[in-house]
């Protein structure tokens, strides 16, 4: 997320991750941290979920940028209630196939794009490159 | 020397248990592993279960190769700072990971300069041995492909208003 920060450059930015130390990276910028969910552990895509939906009712964001995974997804999917637009880029690690988040997202984000010319043509969703 | 780290979510023991058994036969000390939480601690490398990205940063200026799992954080860190990464994917056979998109991803990334690929202990034992010529990156520059940037921003200000961004 930080490697496209140059995209943000005229924007208010929020930033939420689940990451408690990247507070150090964004600067003044409002940060959140969620707690981290997967589909192995339930109870825990609930909470974040909830925690997601908490924050983009309160932030009412105009867009929603994520860099995947199921909160990423989550925020995609609760930007529409805002009426804000969202984009999904699936993680650069997923290099074969789109993540599960990537293609859930397909059907709730504005826009998804894949990092791998090759996953994006086979999914069907917009490549523009990569953060590497 | 050499900083081995598995990310934050799953152990990866048979990284760090072939790191241990290298540095145990060759006789090499400082090495620092990062095992994850519910990773096995090895008996002969210091190591850690997690660690901040402050400790995470520090380690990685203090080693000169990094050892790793084929995530793509630790990836884009060691090009970033201009170390040397040997990587071994996880692979779901010996339940290391739900799926093998780590497969994908080396095969994808071995031919950039400063990523190294290891699909085997062997392969692993063949980098380590080869740790002081191993080749490394230019650095990658700190910010996404140009293209990339410009989709973002054009996405962004599509309905003619700079507005929030919720990142």
């Amino acid at each position: 997320m930080l490697r496209l920060r140059p995209a943000f450059r005229d924007c208010d930015v929020t930033y939420v991750t689940v990451n408690l130390g990247s507070r150090s990276e964004v600067g003044d910028s409002p940060f959140y941290v969620i707690p981290d969910g997967n589909r192995d552990t339930k109870l825990s895509l609930i909470l974040m979920a909830i925690r997601v939906l908490y924050l983009v009712l309160r932030v009412r964001p105009n867009v929603v940028v994520s860099t995947g995974a199921a909160p990423g997804y989550f925020a995609c999917r609760f930007a529409k209630l805002v009426g804000a637009k969202s984009l999904f880029i699936d993680s650069v690690a997923n290099a074969e196939e789109m993540s599960l988040s990537a293609k859930l997202a397909t059907s709730h984000a504005s826009r998804v794009f894949s990092q791998w010319p090759r996953v994006a043509e086979k999914f069907g969703v917009e490549c523009h490159g990569s953060v590497l | 020397m050499i900083f081995a780290t598995v990310g934050t979510q799953l152990p990866f023991d048979r990284l760090i248990t072939s790191l241990e058994k290298w540095s145990l036969k060759q006789n090499v000390s400082g090495c620092f592993a990062q095992v994850g939480p519910e990773g096995k601690v090895p008996q002969h490398i210091e190591s850690a279960a997690t660690l901040t990205p402050l400790q995470f940063a520090k380690q990685v200026a203090d080693c000169k190769v990094i050892v790793s799992h084929a995530g793509m954080g630790t990836i884009l860190t060691a090009l970033q700072h201009c170390r040397p990464i040997i990587v071994m994917p996880r692979l779901v056979k010996f339940g290391e990971h739900r799926n093998d998109h780590q497969l994908a991803t080396v095969s994808n990334l071995e031919d950039r300069e400063g990523i190294h690929v290891a699909r085997s202990e062997d392969e692993l034992f063949e980098k380590l041995d080869a740790i002081a010529s191993l080749e490394t990156g230019d650095g990658a520059s700190v910010s996404a492909e140009p293209q990339l940037l410009s989709a973002i921003g054009h996405f962004i200000m599509s309905n003619g208003a700079s507005g929030d961004t919720h990142a």
